[in-house]
């Protein structure tokens, strides 16, 4: 199966029952799959008139109680950025999949990238947090969407499946499992004001058709949803808790693969740069080389590092010019070298091997 | 064994689909692992396309084609762009009625362009005609899983033109001499 339909047999099994998005290479297979099979599962598939519609009728069809979902890519995802923020002010859960391309701009549509990593978490304008998975393989394609679902709704967050062309377009073998865990939103009690939040910072849901009459704006607003713009403690209030709801709970959604932690040369991968690791470590099996695989790469679970304790240097590679490595500096004494590799290849075997060399 | 095989040919052959297919029938008819990948551009028809497919009993860990074993060939273009290093020992199917190269590796001609027009009347099979004598030659399938793979993939109604298609590559492969 490709990976962009395991991402979309994944919403499927997830209960995903809305798919509102505009189709971009090398992202489209995922609408293409949810277009043949929304509507005979009673869910609804609309092409929009753009990427900015798409991620606004997901945000309106999240409020109806509906598992929503869109997929794009680069400039799909820039146009995106504006409703991002609203689904964040919103306390909106949805998925959306950005299958990653060379950019800037149009930049390469075919060929893979991971540059797109700091935009998913910064590109919206104000401070906020999201949650952001990176597959590495079809069958990630299908268990991490499965997962995005399940944060979006515990969190009230917008969650992101940060994938890369090559694992998209992909076929591989994979094992579809006959049921998916899945968890759901936490109901407003009635006659509590919307968007009232316990110490768990994450407000209950208002029931759509169940007599719950709701404001959802994206301005700053009070506990019962109406504008309160000017109040700066209100404002202060609300976005540390939009940020802490997600932040605080980072060594919970942390989801990570760690391999010879007594290593002295460390990679730490996610997306399709693990294959190479994994390829080099079977190739030389040495426990001096340790390889750190996110699947979660935000929030950035910055405990996983410590898990080397003998580390002496970090390599990441990416295909991008270090956007995670950067996050990696911020967290730790040692060297961090990135390994930039873009333009659409993946890092070859031997290029890692000779870059471990270079550390010993 | 890992086997790394490389399509090549232009946009409209069929050459993702022939990669489809084959990994379809290594891993859900002989229980194999498989990796299908490819390179195209926004271009792609009649544009030089390529796909690739690793065939091997463990998992496939680096999911792209280094330094292919088995080539099918199936342009000019398609051969200067993704034929023309193939290292010494590996085994090349080349399409003879559209490539003039040969190439230094082992090879087979394959008139399959010619041979889906003349005999079965319809040229939009070469690539299953390809894909028989890619299986006859190298063993890198058997036999029933490439039927069965194929059957699973090509429209409903051309069945049994894909099969003739099939098993006229299975002929010319026995009838061609390995060079």
């Amino acid at each position: 199966m490709q990976g962009n339909t395991a991402c979309a047999e994944g919403a499927l099994a997830a209960g995903c029952r809305f798919f509102g998005g505009y189709p971009i290479t090398p992202s489209t297979e995922v609408a293409e799959h949810m277009a043949a099979k929304l509507p005979r599962v009673g869910g609804v598939f609309i092409q929009m008139e753009d990427e900015i519609a798409g991620i606004a009728s997901v945000i309106g069809a999240s409020w109806t109680g509906a598992r929503a979902m869109t997929a794009t890519s680069g400039p799909g995802f820039s146009l995106m950025m504006e409703n991002i923020g609203f689904a964040v002010m919103t306390e909106t859960p949805c998925v959306l999949v950005n299958i990653q391309r060379g950019g800037p701009s149009t930049g390469q549509p075919t060929m893979s990238a991971q540059a797109d990593m700091l935009q998913c978490r910064f590109g919206s304008h104000g401070d906020y947090s999201i949650i952001a998975l990176s597959p590495a393989s079809v069958q990630e394609m299908f268990e991490l969407t499965v997962d995005a679902f399940n944060l979006a709704d515990r969190f009230r967050v917008p969650v992101f499946l940060m994938a890369d062309e090559i694992i998209g377009h992909m076929r591989e073998r994979i094992e579809i499992p006959d049921s998916v865990p899945r968890e759901e939103r936490k109901i407003l009690p009635k006659g509590t004001p919307p968007f009232r939040a316990d110490e768990g910072m994450i407000p209950g849901f208002p029931q759509f058709g169940k007599g719950y009459g709701v404001h959802v704006t994206g301005l700053t607003h009070d506990e019962r949803g109406y504008p309160c713009a000017t109040s700066p403690s209100l404002h202060e209030d609300l976005v540390k808790r939009l940020v802490a709801k997600v932040e605080s709970a980072r060594h919970e959604i942390a989801d990570y693969r760690v391999t010879n932690p007594e290593a002295e040369v460390v990679f730490i991968t996610y997306g399709s740069p693990a294959r190479t690791v994994e390829q080099v470590l079977h190739d030389h099996p040495d426990e001096r080389i340790g390889h750190l695989r996110f699947r979660v790469v935000w929030p950035f679970p910055e405990k996983a590092l410590d898990k080397f304790p003998d580390a002496k240097v970090f390599l990441v590679p990416e295909q991008n010019l270090g956007q995670i490595a950067r996050e990696i500096e911020r967290h730790t004494c040692i060297p961090v070298v990135p390994l930039p590799r873009f333009g659409g290849a993946l890092h070859t075997p031997a290029e890692l091997e000779k870059a471990v060399e270079a550390w010993r | 064994m890992r086997h790394e095989v490389r399509f090549s040919g232009f946009g409209g052959q069929g050459i993702i689909l022939s990669a489809v297919i084959l990994g379809r029938a290594a891993v859900m008819y002989d229980g194999n692992y498989a990796v299908q990948t490819q390179v195209y551009g926004p271009e792609a028809r009649g544009g030089a396309s390529m796909s690739a497919v690793i065939i091997d009993d463990e998992p496939i860990l680096y999911p792209k084609v280094t330094d292919p074993d088995i080539f099918v060939i199936m342009s000019q273009e398609g051969y200067e762009k993704y034929g023309v290093h193939a290292k010494e020992n590996a085994m090349m199917v080349l399409d003879s009625s559209l490539v003039h190269s040969r190439p230094a590796c082992r090879y087979i001609e394959i008139p399959a362009t010619r041979e889906a027009k003349q005999t079965l009347g319809r040229d939009i099979v070469a690539n299953i005609i390809m894909l028989g004598a890619l299986v006859k030659v190298t063993r890198v399938v058997r036999e029933e899983a490439i039927e069965k793979a194929i059957l699973d993939s090509v429209p409903k109604g051309t069945e049994s033109l894909n099969l003739k298609a099939m098993k006229l590559g299975f002929e010319l492969a026995e009838k061609g001499k390995i060079q």
